[in-house]
């Protein structure tokens, strides 16, 4: 059902985390997963349980500091688990129906929280927006909000790249979805989740607002977008200077492969010691082309990562975040994760029961290889 | 290097059931090849870890081969399926990234198949001399 979530002065961010705090406090789940501004006016994840905690949780907040996917994984992988109500972006909640297929994390005892987003700042854009009490300057989602209602062909241009070319700014899969890709939102906020929880909170019904339409302009503008930046990507790559080229100022610091959620490798191969090689070994390597660049196996690292990851690279962008030589690590591995999950028909985040295509297999499929 | 004197260096990863055993074939059945790979042997071509066939390939190998029993014939049931899958995910991630995914060859060759074999590495030898060195054997910077 849908419900309405009345807003009192304008103040829609409140009225969100009253609607937090009656999960809570009517025992709908144990425990809170959502963006929280801390005392030094950063916002970070934090699990919650106590309802007055949640006047700190802003999940209007446009910035993504982590891909919490990982974190819901943390409070989900194995039993004893508490129910948890994770407040997700979409890119998060598709993060985590990938590490659900992978086995990282379950769903069985979540109450997936989904909010529309309609984009979000890198940590320091957003800190540089944000004045010495920690309150943004101003009302940085408003704007946001506005712009992608508005406007949604021409995104503000220090939005993240990620966000800008982002063509999945909601997920209805979820058991609550916080509707904020809509008209009125100083007026009231629409929810949509199933009738048993909708009639426990005692919310009234709402009839549907224009977000399908609001979603969908969103939705082609930053598909046009994606588009353009997949083909500029794939000219470079595909052109004199190739994947080398494009990563050549990599310094191998693992960063991307740290923010990841879909790498979940705890005994990642290039953090073991099969590439802690015997010196000679090096010799031996760099008489062979004359020189040697150190530190050694940059491409590979990269080429074996998208082996791991590009099926279900949900493309949030968090590594581009995380790269200290501002490589468009995201939107390469996004354009080349497209092919390979156009090949295999697959669409990471889609569907909990379709499984990753390299777990699984059938036997009448190209059979020309091999032969 | 010169086109006409260039000898293409191929690495062979061959599963010990089907066309490990078939090169081993082609050898006692005195099968004439080219002198131009490298063979390894593993268990199942599905421990062809890609990481294997991307070293291989940015150290400058000019070809790899990946062999291993034919569709319903692994010794483990469903390893040449699985790397049949892996395979063409890699080419296509290669191909995206701008790598020449035509160096990787996969073919399933059976134990009893060593004209196959034989055939096979001639047939790859003389397609990777025609393409000339792997350029990742000159890039010091990858």
């Amino acid at each position: 059902m849908r419900i309405r979530v009345p807003v009192e002065n304008g103040d829609t961010l409140k009225a969100l985390q009253g609607f937090l705090q009656k999960l809570l406090s009517e025992n709908v789940v144990d425990i809170l997963l959502a963006p929280m501004r801390t005392p030094a006016g950063t916002i970070t994840p934090a699990l919650v349980t106590d309802p007055a905690m949640l006047v700190y949780a802003d999940p209007l907040a446009p910035v993504l500091p982590v891909n919490a996917a990982t974190l819901v994984g943390q409070v989900s992988a194995r039993k004893p688990r508490p129910r948890v109500g994770a407040v997700l972006r979409s890119c998060e909640a598709r993060a985590l129906v990938e590490l659900v297929k992978l086995q990282q994390a379950s769903l069985d005892d979540i109450v997936l929280i989904a909010v529309d987003c309609a984009g979000t700042y890198g940590v320091p854009e957003y800190l540089k927006r944000t004045s010495a009490n920690g309150r943004p300057k101003e009302d940085l989602w408003k704007e946001l909000f506005a712009s992608a209602l508005q406007n949604p062909a021409v995104p503000p241009e220090s939005l993240r790249q990620a966000c800008k070319i982002c063509e999945q700014p909601v997920f209805d899969q979820a058991q609550v979805v916080i509707e904020l890709l809509d008209y009125n939102l100083d007026r009231q906020v629409t929810v949509t989740l199933a009738d048993a929880l909708g009639e426990k909170l005692g919310y009234d019904p709402a009839e549907a607002g224009q977000r399908t339409e609001v979603v969908d302009k969103l939705v082609q503008a930053r598909t046009v977008r994606r588009d353009a930046e997949f083909a500029a990507i794939r000219a470079r790559m595909e052109g004199q200077e190739n994947l080398t080229g494009v990563f050549a100022a990599c310094i191998r610091c693992h960063n991307c492969m740290t923010v990841c959620p879909i790498c979940y490798c705890k005994t990642c191969v290039f953090k073991s010691q099969i590439f802690d090689h015997e010196p000679m070994q090096y010799v031996a390597w760099t008489r062979q082309k004359g020189a040697y660049r150190m530190p050694s196996d940059t491409m590979l690292f990269h080429l074996t990562r998208l082996n791991h990851m590009a099926l279900s690279c949900v493309g949030c962008g968090m590594c581009t975040e995380a790269c200290p030589a501002e490589l468009p690590v995201g939107a390469v591995f996004r354009a080349i994760g497209q092919r390979v999950q156009g090949v295999f028909n697959y669409l990471p985040g889609r569907d909990l029961d379709e499984k990753p295509p390299l777990i699984t297999f059938k036997a009448d499929e190209w059979t020309e290889v091999g032969e | 290097m010169s086109e006409t004197n260039f000898e293409p260096r191929i690495i062979a990863f061959l599963c010990n059931w089907c066309t490990y055993t078939g090169a081993d074939l082609a050898g006692t059945s005195r099968l004439q090849y080219p002198p131009n790979v490298r063979i390894i042997r593993l268990m199942c071509s599905g421990a062809v870890d890609p990481i294997y066939v991307l070293k291989a390939d940015l150290a400058g190998a000019d070809g790899i081969l990946i062999g291993g029993c034919h569709p319903g014939d692994c010794h483990y049931q469903e390893g040449n399926y699985k790397e049949r899958r892996r395979v063409v995910a890699l080419k296509e991630i290669l191909k995206g990234a701008g790598f020449d995914e035509e160096r990787i060859w996969i073919r399933w060759i059976s134990a009893s198949e060593g004209q196959r074999f034989a055939e096979s590495i001639r047939e790859i030898t003389a397609a990777m001399k025609e393409k000339g060195p792997n350029s990742t054997k000159s890039e010091w910077a990858v």
